[in-house]
């Protein structure tokens, strides 16, 4: 894999001027779990991300939404170093990715790992501990125990020996998210951990985050059900290329940013949700 | 010693051996090639490697020396760069790029040799055969001189090619065992591995390292066909009859010990007694025996076999039969026919002749009451047939209630659930199906 220097050259002095102004920006606060700064991510030239600027408050439940395409897993994936960036700066608690890697956890997209390989669930949790355990060691009974105890988290410690192409959509989601748990991470990164998943597995990840946050954790998951982002977040980032809006979510998933997120293409769930939230509200009121 | 045991020493013992240590060192990396649906790689590098050995061969003008060896591996390792480079930059799906580096890479050394054909002496064919028959060895006849250094280390002693090998699985043994844990993880999540400082793309070229080596290490005794097969089938035979990887390189291992000494003794020794004019060509035979044990293994294997699918598939068809007649025989009860000609569930059944196997069934399971004329539900078959009824019309309900079907459409889809488990339905359960009949209790006719 190739890095990219940080800051290219700026080659007009539009550009310069642009970028001096990018760097004027305040710096990031050392206790924010995440700092991404001016991040651009290409594929084949293409822009994903453009001059991307997130701050995560600490001890809090992050989702990011946007359409399809918009980039939010490159967004993961660029902050944790798996994609290459053309620019930018991530930091993670005032500190560069390779320093705290072992307080990173993440989760990716279930569909992105072959559920016929033959492992059991209890083997694919301990991977979790792989960094723990360190290099040509075998995974200690410890380990072993360590991870029962996150499945058990899950409630899924009944199938800890069955092998994973036995279990259901949601119990795989159940194990993955078992091995996020057994690394011990103070910041995590889910991938759509709710992406076709039963109620059952729904509820048990409503319950994890939860927990997760009053354990001080911070949490960032892409999510694409708006609905259920209102109740399940406290804070959105609105994403499609470049950052449309991020704060609390009552703040931002309103019905002009939605617009401005999903254009014309989505106007309908936009209002759809929006004359959903609105019933909500009279509910309560 | 006997004469024949000193013969088979001399002639047979260090060719099985190569071919041995050759299968089971290829079998061995192979798990993770066919994990990592790479299986074409060991394939790419071992015809890809061609070039290598001429290069080295025409600088050193011989065929034994270190050189060719260096000159394949460098090869192989060209290779793999080349398959990631062609895939990344021609955007094509691995397969794709490896086919085209391996023919271009093994046209060029077929090309070499050409141009090198007047002051080498080297063909492509032993290439792809090997040269297993030719590796003896030469020890003292009596048991009394034969344990010397001379007998294993001396001029005469035990070959290179042995030796080689030897090394070769060592290393293989070493990085598997070593490494077991993070080969693991940088196949099933290479991106997971990545941010767990396990990097996925360091632990590939890694892999492919020794793989190469293998490969050149092997084919010289081998030749690249049976490279090929080695390091596919005892993986795949390995990966139909287990499900977790430490079992299934044990598994794997094995088949390629059986593949090397059943294979190699059915080549040089059997094919005679068997009445082959003469003895078979021992690598060709061990590629055959793998085919052999891997085509056992589709046939056989308990979970994923087609024997194991086609007795679940006969038990499942059973059941089905049988739930149908009790069914069928419990709903005539409701219509208050306590018994029922065999003639009359013909059509219900498809078929006079499921009638006769189904009431066989049931007779033999004590749910029913067969005389020639009429059958008649015993009272297990009363409580059995409850139980088939009620999951049916629950289903049905299920159907109308939750799916969104109309009444007169859920008879045929809820024909097929009832052999499944009851739906999940709101408690209390509910007594009257859509059509209004009544759903026996859970614990109906108890």
């Amino acid at each position: 894999m190739t890095i990219a220097p940080d800051t290219p050259t700026p080659r007009s002095p539009e550009e310069r001027i642009a970028r001096s102004v990018l760097d004027a920006r305040p710096e990031h606060s050392a206790d924010s779990p995440l700092s991404v700064h001016a991040m651009t991510v290409a594929y084949h030239r293409k822009p994903v991300l453009w001059d991307v600027d997130f701050d995560a408050p600490p001890s809090s439940l992050i989702t990011i939404v946007g359409p399809n395409g918009a980039g939010k897993s490159t967004f993961i994936k660029a902050c944790l170093g798996l994609v290459a960036r053309a620019s930018g700066r991530v930091e993670f608690w005032g500190r560069p990715y390779e320093e705290v890697r072992a307080r990173i956890g993440y989760v990716p997209q279930r569909e992105s790992v072959d559920w016929d390989f033959p492992v059991s669930a209890l083997d694919v949790v301990a991977m979790g501990r792989y960094r723990r355990i360190g290099w040509f060691r075998r995974v200690s009974r410890a380990h072993k125990r360590a991870a029962m105890e996150c499945l058990d988290r899950v409630g899924m410690s009944a199938l800890a020996h069955r092998q994973i192409s036995q279990l259901s959509g949601g119990q795989q989601q159940r194990v993955f998210l078992a091995r996020a748990l057994a690394q011990e991470s103070d910041l995590y990164f889910m991938d759509e951990p709710f992406a076709g998943v039963d109620a059952a597995t729904e509820r048990a990840i409503v319950e994890v985050l939860r927990t997760l946050r009053e354990e001080g954790k911070c949490v960032i998951c892409v999510h694409h059900d708006l609905e259920t982002a209102r109740e399940y977040f406290d804070h959105a980032v609105l994403l499609n290329m470049r950052v449309v809006a991020s704060g609390p979510v009552d703040d931002v998933l309103t019905h002009e940013n939605l617009h401005r997120t999903y254009g014309g293409r989505l106007t309908l769930l936009a209002e759809a949700s929006e004359a959903v939230a609105r019933a909500a509200r009279g509910e309560g009121s | 010693m006997s004469p024949a045991l000193h013969e088979f020493l001399r002639l047979d013992l260090m060719a099985m051996l190569a071919g041995t240590l050759a299968a089971l060192t290829c079998g061995l990396l192979g798990n993770f090639l066919v994990l990592r649906k790479l299986s074409l790689m060991g394939d790419a590098i071992s015809h890809a490697v061609l070039p290598g050995l001429v290069a080295g061969f025409m600088i050193t003008g011989a065929r034994t020396s270190l050189p060719m060896f260096v000159g394949a591996a460098i090869a192989g390792l060209v290779t793999v760069l080349l398959v990631e480079v062609i895939r990344r930059l021609g955007r094509v799906e691995p397969g794709a790029a490896m086919g085209v580096s391996f023919s271009i890479l093994f046209a060029l050394g077929v090309v070499l040799i050409e141009r090198a054909a007047s002051h080498v002496d080297l063909d492509a064919d032993c290439v792809l055969n090997g040269q297993m028959e030719t590796i003896f060895w030469n020890p003292p006849a009596d048991w009394g001189a034969f344990f010397t250094t001379e007998t294993f280390f001396g001029e005469a002693g035990v070959p290179r090619q042995v030796w080689t090998l030897l090394v070769m699985f060592g290393v293989a043994c070493a990085f598997v065992g070593l490494l077991f844990k993070e080969l693991r993880i940088a196949a099933f999540d290479p991106e997971l591995a990545t941010t767990q400082g396990i990097h996925a793309g360091a632990m590939h070229v890694g892999l492919m390292v020794v793989v190469a080596s293998a490969t050149v290490a092997s084919f010289e005794a081998v030749g690249s066909i049976l490279v090929i097969a080695m390091l596919i089938c005892p993986a795949a035979i390995a990966r139909l009859l287990t499900d977790r990887l430490s079992s299934q390189i044990w598994v794997s291992l094995i088949a390629a010990l059986t593949t090397g000494v059943v294979g190699y003794l059915a080549g040089a020794r059997w094919a005679v007694h068997l009445g082959m004019p003469r003895s078979l060509d021992a690598a060709g035979m061990m590629t055959i025996v793998a085919g052999a044990l891997l085509v056992l293994a589709i046939a056989f294997s308990p979970s994923h076999g087609l024997v194991a699918r086609s007795r679940r598939r006969r038990r499942l068809a059973r059941t089905v039969l049988l739930d149908d007649l009790i069914g069928a025989l419990y709903r005539a009860r409701e219509a208050g026919h306590d018994t029922i000609a065999p003639e009359a569930l013909t059509e219900t059944l498809h078929g006079h002749s499921r009638v006769t196997r189904g009431a066989a069934m049931a007779r033999a399971r004590g749910l029913i009451q067969a005389g020639k004329e009429s059958l008649a539900l015993t009272d297990a078959g009363i409580t059995a047939g409850a139980r088939v009824i009620r999951r049916h019309r629950l289903w049905e309900g299920y159907l109308v209630d939750r799916a969104g079907f109309r009444p007169d459409h859920v008879h045929d889809p809820a024909e097929l659930l009832e052999h499944l488990d009851e739906p999940g339905v709101e408690t209390p359960a509910p007594t009257i199906d859509p059509h209004g009949r009544e759903i026996p209790g859970p614990d109906a006719a108890d």
